[in-house]
């Protein structure tokens, strides 16, 4: 498996594999943008569909609000994951927060935004805790305090879930920075820990970290389910323009959906370049402060770190607040505004969907243990195959594509793709839906660790006279374990939480604990949500807990592989 | 078995730079040292003879065993050991699991496991086959990577600065170590200590500055 | 012509209706010969508790009667059905589909057999078509659509309003009332965004309340009267917007959303298209046990749910057997039953046995559930340009901010 022995055939191989379906999907919906959708009845090419599009109410309030809400979730859950490493990084309790990000990470977006709705909602639990003593109130009260018009629960729902994200891949990268060492350095010329840790490590990270970034981007403009349970509703983001269009029974609609769908690929990529621009603006900026040599106050140093903290408490308090009002919902039998707890609890709604927790678990694990397995092997050998010196996935940061190309853009197109190739429904083509999802997450998470293994264990290992395949399996392989087991729980995670990907492929035919739920989620039946979030989320979670204990129970022996 | 270690006209390149150029001749039972300053390209000689050039960097010129050219050979089929100075004891094996790892192939389990437990006695550490190397003190790890290498049945010796990180009292100790158990091999020592060439013994070769 | 002769030609005419390839409806026990070992896919919506658990319970009958395996496949939207049967179009896979069976009605309808993306006709020739009330209920049209056979009813509905008794006893007679009683209480009632169906269910309510034309609904758009006839509703809904939840600044997204608002005592009257819906949800914990159900003096809109088969589906004599097992008495009877269902049957009780008869009029319709005689007959549905129509201005009017 070396780079220039004959498998240098491998990484385009992989790269068209991965790209092949984002590809045939963009094309299916290109056509139908153009106006081109036989099958509807609509055939030859006009620009009717973009007329239409530019003629839909509100279409500039909801593109402002896409761009809006992503970007501010973005920078805003970017500020949060700096801060927190800033002020805590190398301490006691940011290790705590390490081990604990799994968890808040396995919860899916639908889960969060639930809890945070069940939460934060003029009649939920906050509300009902506080009155009427507090607040006076016996009804709820007539607040837009959801949907409101700016979209600020909306980005509250995508910043308690993409911190944990971005904080996870800012931990996978830190060991690279040698981020002791720079503190280090930066204290003895006199600056404060913080400010050490923004000047000195930041730059060194964030090169890392640009590409889950981009992907937090373009998810948080595109966001569906999120947005469905948090965003505002007149207008709605475009995202919720596009699947009311694609649910639209006038079939006409369908070709203005894939215009919608073109004017949101357009609308992230721009907003991707603005993102550059912004992170070249800053870095200049930064280089003028740095050679002012400004060394702040012992004051500021303290208020942002107390910042982080509070910031971190806050995050973690809605994300587990969110699922108590999760798990109280699923137990709760009547339950009126103001009482503070449910007047009695019982088990009946999780008997009533118990029966259908069995298949839809197994189509989960099967689907998502095939998947990442395959992820993991591909990914494997894209790194390992990579030319000495060059990071696989710099060369390829097209295989990124599905993390920033929205789904609802290429999703449709690529179902009618795979349905031609005779893979219309079944295992096969949800595993193939999934991969196009689930790989690059696998990559991104497994690139920084193998490029963080010293390589003179492998010199070591060759000067001990062993071949290619034992290097790999007995020497390279063994000391990834930890953070291989980390990308498949990550891989794992995004399978459990894909719901488009599994209905279009699938067609309709593999239930998963995510489809089951998000159907269910339509019927806004508040205890049959809360069972079924609550058991995605477990299900999501089951793949880190191995991750955090394989490694303890496999290197119970082993000193120096037992942490991180 | 037995035979020299040739450089002829051997130079490496960093992309159009050329940070060296030697012929040497290292006879079995021969310790020659090179020296030189930081960045004189000292490791980069080491890695263009074991084949492990990282990329950028080239090599012109013959590495031979004897007759044998060993350019045309990857790395684990040159039978060059080296020694760094990190001990690199691979910390997911035991010690005994990190000698097993060297030891050439061949044998059943048992007679394997006895040469191990051999060489663990061998060098002071009986009874330590199943201990995390991560639990050993540096002059035993020094020791358990000198032994593994050795078990590798190399046919020439390298040693990237193996004593740098060990304190004083035990760099002599290991090194003497190493002197004895590498007789019979061509060794060549990449150092800047000048104590390192004293004992070594040999000629010295400077390169750089 | 000898009579060999004519069937032969008879048979070559009606060839392009069945133009599809698939069992003949006509023969009967060849279709459930047929049927035996078949896996059904039905792709319905699967939001509700209680429907997933009758299709659960349709399977397990299906299953022993007929041996047909009853798959659900739970959709958040029917259109994903829709959209699922166009790929397949567009990928040229014209038999072997993944969908055998639609929940279906109206303007999915209407788009899928325009498009030509169904099976059939076969509806009529279902054996138990024979005690469908096809002249009393509108199961013979869909929206003014003719359905032509290719879809089978199983369920009438009608729009009933649902109101919180503790915060609001009286009934409301008319979209009048409703406007001057939210004028009383702001802030009380909301109903679903449109397009969401019963979202445009709403909207159409109160277009035939408040119209004076009727007869112009029946008939598709005309620009030329189509100012005139829905002025009366625009002028109701300026009045009424900052009346309700959120001042209009919000809705709530389906129907179901707006059942949690009355449970959590935001809203105290919301509109429902399941006259059994309010008792069901009772029964189910969902909804207080204060609310009941009103219809307006004019009468409310009513329609029947359908289930459709798609042009390429793979079990079609499957499909069309769980058709008529939705059918059947002892179907009807569990889906009308308001502890499970609540769902109007589609069935004329003339046609039925005596056994069954009484079956039906030993059923106990529930606390919120209103009898035949105060639900009273239903106004028929307008033709859906009507509702492509309103919903775009409501769009243009509601939906897109300040």
């Amino acid at each position: 498996m070396r780079g220039r022995s004959g498998t240098g055939l491998l990484p385009p191989v992989i790269l068209g594999l991965m790209l092949l379906p984002v590809a045939a999907g963009l094309a299916g919906t290109v056509m139908p943008a153009m106006g081109h959708l036989p099958a509807a009845g609509f055939s030859g090419f006009s620009l009717m569909p973009f007329a239409m599009l530019a003629e839909t109410p509100g279409l500039g309030r909801a593109v402002g609000l896409s761009i809006w809400t992503g970007i501010a979730a973005t920078a805003l859950s970017l500020a949060i994951t700096i801060l927190i490493a800033a002020g805590w990084a190398g301490t006691r309790a940011f290790g705590r927060l390490e081990r604990g990000l799994a968890p808040l990470l396995a919860v899916p977006h639908a889960a969060a935004a639930f809890g945070l709705a069940f939460l934060i909602a003029p009649s939920g639990w906050i509300a009902r805790l506080v009155s009427p003593w507090l607040t006076g109130w016996t009804r709820p009260p007539d607040l837009l305090v959801l949907a409101d018009p700016a979209g600020l629960a909306l980005i509250a729902g995508l910043v308690i879930k993409e911190v944990p994200f971005l904080m996870l891949m800012l931990v996978a990268a830190l060991p690279q920075a040698n981020p002791a060492q720079r503190i280090r350095l930066a204290r003895s010329l006199g600056y404060g820990p913080v400010r050490g840790w923004l000047r000195g490590v930041l730059p060194a990270i964030y090169p890392q970290i640009r590409l889950p970034i981009y992907a937090v981007l373009a998810y948080s403009m595109t966001a569906i389910d999120t947005a469905l349970i948090l965003g505002p509703t007149t207008p709605p983001t475009l995202s919720i323009l596009i699947l009311r269009w694609t649910a639209q029974p006038a079939l006409d609609y369908r070709l203005v959906a894939a215009a919608g769908a073109m004017l949101q690929l357009g609308l992230v990529v721009g907003a991707l370049a603005l993102w550059r621009l912004a992170e070249i603006g800053y870095a200049r900026l930064m280089v003028m402060r740095v050679c002012a040599g400004a060394r702040g106050g012992h004051g500021a140093e303290t208020a942002l770190r107390a910042l982080g903290g509070a910031v971190t408490a806050l995050v973690s308090g809605i994300l587990g607040g969110g699922l108590v009002t999760l798990a109280l919902w699923s137990i709760a039998g009547p339950w009126g505004f103001p009482m503070p707890l449910p007047e009695a609890l019982t088990g009946v709604t999780w008997a009533r969907h118990a029966a259908h927790f069995g298949e839809a678990s197994l189509n989960t694990a099967f689907v998502a243990l095939t998947t990442t397995a395959i992820a993991l092997v591909l990914a494997l050998t894209l790194i390992e195959t990579a030319p000495a010196g060059q990071r696989a996935d710099r060369a390829g940061w097209l295989i990124y594509l599905p993390l920033i190309v929205p789904q609802i853009s290429f999703l449709p197109g690529l179902q009618t793709a795979l349905i031609g190739m005779g893979l219309g429904q079944g295992f096969t083509p949800v595993v193939m839906a999934h991969l196009v999802f689930v790989f690059p997450y696998v990559l991104l998470s497994l690139a920084d660790p193998h490029a963080a293994l010293d390589p003179r264990y492998d010199q070591m290992a060759r000067s001990l006279r062993q071949g290619a395949w034992a290097r790999l399996w007995r020497v390279r392989l063994p000391l990834l374990l930890r953070p291989m087991l980390t990308a498949a729980a990550v891989g794992m995670s995004v399978s459990v939480a894909l719901y488009l990907p599994t209905l279009l492929a699938g067609g309709g035919r593999i239930a998963t604990l995510t489809t089951e739920a998000l159907a269910l989620a339509a019927g806004g039946d508040r205890r049959a949500i809360s069972v079924f979030a609550l058991v995605q989320g477990a299900a999501a979670l089951v793949p880190f807990v191995v991750a955090a204990l394989g490694p303890a129970i496999i290197w119970r022996n082993r000193r120096d592989l037992r942490h991180g | 078995m037995d035979e020299p270690l040739i450089l002829d006209d051997l130079a490496v390149f960093s992309g159009a730079r050329r940070l060296l150029q030697l012929s040497l001749t290292v006879r079995p039972g021969q310790v020659v040292t090179v020296m030189g300053p930081s960045g004189s390209g000292k490791s980069s000689l080491l890695a263009a003879i074991t084949g492990t050039l990282p990329a950028g960097m080239r090599a012109t010129g013959q590495v031979l065993l004897g007759k044998m050219n060993l350019g045309a050979l990857p790395p684990e089929r040159r039978r060059i050991g080296i020694l760094f100075q990190d001990d690199l004891l691979f910390p997911h094996l035991s010690v005994g699991g990190n000698l097993a790892f060297g030891l050439a192939q061949g044998g059943s389990r048992a007679e394997r496991r006895a040469r191990v437990d051999a060489a663990l006695a061998d060098i002071g550490l009986a009874g330590f086959a199943d201990r995390d190397p991560a639990t050993l003190s540096g002059g035993e790890k020094a020791r358990v990577a000198l032994m593994r290498t050795l078990l590798s049945e190399p046919c020439a010796l390298l040693l990237d600065e193996p004593f740098a990180k060990l304190d004083q009292s035990l760099r002599a100790q290991v090194r003497q170590l190493v002197f004895d158990r590498a007789r019979g091999l061509p060794v060549i020592l990449v150092t800047h200590d000048p104590a390192d060439a004293d004992a070594a013994g040999g000629p010295v070769v400077t390169i750089g500055g | 012509m000898s009579l060999k002769q004519t069937l032969a030609l008879a048979a070559l005419t009606l060839w392009p209706a069945l133009a599809s390839a698939g069992p003949t409806p006509t023969n009967w026990p060849g279709i459930l010969a047929e049927a035996r070992g078949q896996t059904v896919y039905w792709n319905a919506w699967g939001g509700s508790t209680t429907t997933n658990a009758f299709i659960d319970w349709v399977g397990t009958r299906v299953a022993t009667e007929y041996g047909v395996k009853l798959e659900h496949v739970k959709l958040a939207d029917t259109a994903d059905a829709v959209t699922r049967v166009l790929a397949e179009r567009q990928a040229g896979l014209d038999g072997g589909g993944a969908i055998d069976l639609i929940w279906i009605n109206g303007a999915n309808f209407a788009a899928m057999k325009d498009a030509g993306l169904l099976f059939g006709p076969f509806a009529e020739n279902l054996p138990n078509w024979a005690l469908v009330d096809s002249n009393g209920k509108t199961v013979t049209t869909d929206f003014t659509v003719p359905v032509e056979g290719f879809e089978s009813p199983w369920a009438m509905a009608q729009v009933v309003f649902m109101h919180d008794t503790a915060d609001l006893p009286e009934r409301l007679g008319s979209m009048s009332a409703i406007l001057d009683w939210a004028r009383a209480h702001p802030g009380r009632f909301t109903y679903p965004q449109p397009p969401d169906f019963l979202g445009t269910t709403f909207l159409k309510q109160a277009l035939v309340d408040l119209t004076s034309d009727a007869a112009a609904l029946q008939q598709p758009v005309d620009d030329a009267t189509y100012a005139v006839v829905t002025a009366p509703l625009w002028t109701y809904l300026d009045a009424l917007t900052p009346l309700l939840w959120r001042q209009g600044r919000a809705y709530p997204a389906t129907g179901p959303a707006q059942l949690q608002l009355i449970a959590d005592d935001e809203i105290d009257l919301a509109i429902s298209f399941s006259p059994g819906e309010a008792t069901a949800a009772i029964a189910d914990g969902q909804l207080p046990d204060t609310v009941r159900t009103f219809v307006l003096d004019g009468g409310t809109i009513g329609n029947a749910s359908f289930v459709a088969i798609p042009y390429n589906a793979s079990a079609k004599a499957g499909a069309m057997v769980v058709a008529n097992f939705l059918l059947s008495p002892e179907a009807q009877l569990r889906a009308q039953d308001p502890a499970i269902l609540g769902y109007g049957t589609v069935l004329d009780m003339a046609r039925l046995t005596e056994a069954d008869r009484a079956a039906f009029d030993a059923l106990d319709l529930g606390l919120a559930t209103l009898g035949p005689a105060e639900l009273g007959p239903a106004r028929p549905e307008p033709h859906p340009s009507w509702m492509t129509r309103i919903a775009a201005d409501w769009a243009q009017r509601y939906g897109a901010g300040l």
